[in-house]
């Protein structure tokens, strides 16, 4: 009987002990709390605004405008971004949300290619995430993108760099405790493309995730590699049902 | 230049109202080296003149000090309808503008 009644509880004990994830921006201080929140401050709506302009600008030998295919963003792009990476069937791979608007811009387009964290790849990324503000972050269910996660989620707890450390010992452990003068979040990335201060621009969450590989004096993987997008599936996953926030600030 | 500008479409007479605009802008302060350690010369926005009805109602002389993307605001009485103009220009001698009509009612 004693085990029948652990086994029901079983679920319960594990919601108690497992607390809500927090987005980075519950560890931000009142100023960049307050930047994030005012729509018009916010710098990174500089970006949104500039992929506005661009989702309706016609490009390449198809001058075709990605409205022109898709329409409205704000209803054939609502909560897309919260279900990226995921596999595409096209592409053979899982893709982040920059690999799937670089394919529509190289193939559907035939525009010449938008480097990664160029200005327009960034301005249209964030546009198109900032149509998902506010949903939920899904997690990829197909095969290839589980596959995948599992690996980023074994990279996640891996020790490396001259540090040693794995991810997880600063954003497990060491969560609202201090770094220098940042102090450290559960590394979620669901603000992502974010305005950071630091970088006085937008940038993708790649770009913060090789941030934190060279600030373990690892090698970071070259944007776009396959170990960064694994990575990212793993961060989906673990930041559990945290909504879309782009364009975040974040120190 | 990518600007957002914020001006209600519509106020009382004698309301004094919040302007706001926000410049997509390195302001490259000229103290940063480049990856090869070259100095990446200065370029800031350094003048910003906002005029109503032609006659000059804000005026922002920047230097080095000011970050990346420049946000400012500033207030006006509202006294009678008409137009707003953004002008600034940075140390390249690139020029950016925007415009807004105000109604007072
Ligand atoms: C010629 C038509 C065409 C153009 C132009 C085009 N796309 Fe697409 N796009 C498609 C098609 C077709 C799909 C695939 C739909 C699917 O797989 O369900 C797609 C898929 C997407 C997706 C994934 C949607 C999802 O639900 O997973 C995104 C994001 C996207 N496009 C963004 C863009 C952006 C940004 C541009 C402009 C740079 C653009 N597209 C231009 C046709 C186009
Ligand atoms: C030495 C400690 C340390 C390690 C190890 C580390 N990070 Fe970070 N990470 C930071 C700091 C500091 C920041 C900036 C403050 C913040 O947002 O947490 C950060 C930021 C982030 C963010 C952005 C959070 C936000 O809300 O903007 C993500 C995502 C992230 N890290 C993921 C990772 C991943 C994945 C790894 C492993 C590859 C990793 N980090 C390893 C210290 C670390």
């Amino acid at each position: 009987m004693r085990a029948l009644c652990m086994l029901l509880l079983w679920p319960l004990l594990l919601a108690a002990q497992t607390p809500a994830p927090r987005s980075g921006l519950e560890f931000a201080s009142a100023d960049v709390r307050a930047l994030q929140a005012d729509d018009f401050a916010n710098p990174g709506m500089l970006w949104v605004a500039r992929g506005e302009k661009l989702w309706n600008t016609p490009a390449g030998r198809s001058a075709t405008s990605c409205a022109g295919c898709h329409r409205e963003a704000p209803v054939s792009m609502k909560g897309v971004a919260a279900r990226y990476p995921r596999f595409d069937r096209e592409a053979g791979a899982v893709l982040n949300l920059e690999a799937r608007i670089k394919r529509c811009r190289e193939s559907r387009q035939q525009a010449e290619a938008l480097p990664h964290e160029s200005e327009d790849l960034l301005a249209l990324t964030a546009y198109v995430a900032h149509q998902s503000r506010g949903q939920s972050l899904v997690p990829a269910k197909d095969v290839a993108s589980v596959a995948a996660r599992e690996r980023g989620r074994e990279q996640y707890f891996r020790r490396q760099g001259q540090m040693n450390l794995a991810c997880m010992h600063c954003h497990d452990r060491l969560a609202g405790r201090k770094l220098l003068s940042d102090t450290i979040s559960e590394g979620h990335g669901n603000g992502y493309p974010a305005y950071r201060l630091e970088w006085q621009a937008l940038g993708s969450l790649q770009r913060r995730l090789r941030a934190c590989f060279t600030g373990v004096r690892a090698e970071a993987p070259a944007f776009g590699a396959p170990e960064l997008i694994e990575l990212e599936l793993y961060l989906v996953q673990r930041a559990g049902p945290l909504r879309v926030e782009t364009p975040a600030v974040r120190r | 230049m990518l600007a957002r500008i914020q001006v209600p479409a519509q106020a009382k007479r004698g309301e004094i109202i919040t302007i706001r605009i926000a410049i997509q802008h390195p302001m490259e302060t000229g103290y940063r080296p480049d990856h090869f350690g070259r100095r990446i010369p200065r370029n800031v926005i350094h003048t910003l003149v906002v005029r109503f009805a032609g006659a000059e109602v804000f005026r922002a002389d920047m230097g080095s000090g000011v970050s990346a993307n420049p946000f400012l605001q500033f207030h006006v009485r509202a006294e009678a309808g008409g137009e707003f103009t953004f002008d600034w220009v940075d140390d390249t001698g690139a020029k950016g503008s925007e415009r807004a009509t105000l109604n007072v009612v």
